[in-house]
């Protein structure tokens, strides 16, 4: 006796499959887990002093409640050239007294007020964190895309020595003061 | 003439035999990366772009908050809100609630906890630098403002 052989239809798998795709295309979200990355101070102790900063080792930005820019004192308005100015006045090492004595005692101070935008935050931390990368970048002979990767997974012993090379003797000192209390 | 009469004789049919396969290989890319979300997120997220972005490798250590005006502003005003987890909490509930992450996990990873603050663009510094130095008194001192990668000039 002849017997059929069982089998299942596959013409549909197809379009199962297409409508499994787009139920996961419309449900997805892929994660972004990536930006800027920073480190809050801790709490300082109750009795401790203000510790005295000398004026040249500090690169002032300030940023109004209106997110009008005032580096170093001065009104700016086109901010193409800060990351330049910030990288020289890190790497200046004592060779015009009224910058940086080192780049360990170089400290950017970034102050916003209480009515800044976190978009125009975020833009010139974007431009602070970018100069130091830059920095670091040059120091340990990658760039500056390697370099970011590189301190994102320390981990791996090879990226572990570029982040060490890079960082060595310039720390990214960038304080964020508690905003003033214009705006808001 | 009879040269020029000659008809190409090319099958214009695309071959739809591996389509299946095409769709499978799509469907498993959606599959592994989807990450179903778990809370509705009840503010305005229109993130910032900025170009020197760091990638968070260990998910589990990571927990989000989310700033912005509510979207619903009948309801909750145009006052940016923080929202965390899927209820809105004021600064002053902070420092509980970071314990709570940090519950969840290991005892020994307790201290790299990281917190992904997702703000949108025009949400003020005022109520972000309150999150912050509630951050601080809970010890939770790893900040990650989340950003979208805007494309770099060259140099």
């Amino acid at each position: 006796m002849p017997r059929s052989t069982p089998e299942i239809p596959n013409a549909s798998m197809a379009d199962i499959a297409f409508l499994m795709l787009i139920f996961f295309l419309v449900t997805t979200t892929i994660a972004n887990d990536r930006g800027l990355s920073i480190q809050l101070p801790p709490i300082p102790p109750p009795n401790q002093e203000d510790v005295k900063i000398p004026e040249h080792n500090m690169f002032k930005i300030q940023i109004n409640s209106s997110d009008a820019l005032l580096v170093e004192g001065n009104p700016l308005s086109d901010i193409s050239g800060l990351k330049e100015d910030i990288k020289k006045f890190v790497l200046n090492r004592g060779f015009d007294p009224l910058s940086s004595d080192s780049p360990e005692k170089a400290i950017v101070s970034y102050k916003t007020d209480r009515g800044t935008s976190h978009r125009k935050f975020i833009e010139i931390l974007d431009i602070i964190q970018g100069a130091y990368y830059d920095i670091y970048a040059d120091q340990a002979g990658v760039t500056n895309k390697r370099f970011r990767e590189a301190a994102s997974d320390l981990t791996d012993p090879a990226n572990k020595q570029i982040y060490d090379k890079g960082r060595a003797g310039i720390p990214m000192s960038v304080s964020i003061a508690e905003p003033t209390k214009v705006g808001n | 003439m009879s040269k020029f009469k000659k008809k190409a004789v090319v099958k214009q049919d695309i071959p739809t035999s591996s389509m299946p396969d095409v769709v499978f290989m799509l469907l498993f890319f959606f599959m592994v990366t989807t990450e179903l979300r778990e809370t509705a997120i009840d503010v305005q997220q229109r993130i910032p772009e900025a170009t020197q972005l760091r990638k968070l490798l260990r998910k589990s250590l990571v927990t989000n908050l989310y700033i912005g005006e509510p979207k619903k502003t009948e309801q909750f005003g145009k006052e940016a809100k923080i929202q965390a987890d899927d209820v809105f909490i004021e600064p002053k509930d902070i420092v509980l609630w970071v314990n709570r992450q940090k519950d969840l996990l290991q005892e020994n990873e307790r201290d790299q906890l990281t917190v992904a603050m997702k703000v949108d663009n025009e949400a003020k510094r005022g109520i972000i630098a309150d999150v912050e130095s509630e951050l601080r008194k809970a010890n939770a001192r790893k900040i990650l403002y989340t950003t979208m990668n805007k494309k770099e000039e060259v140099r």
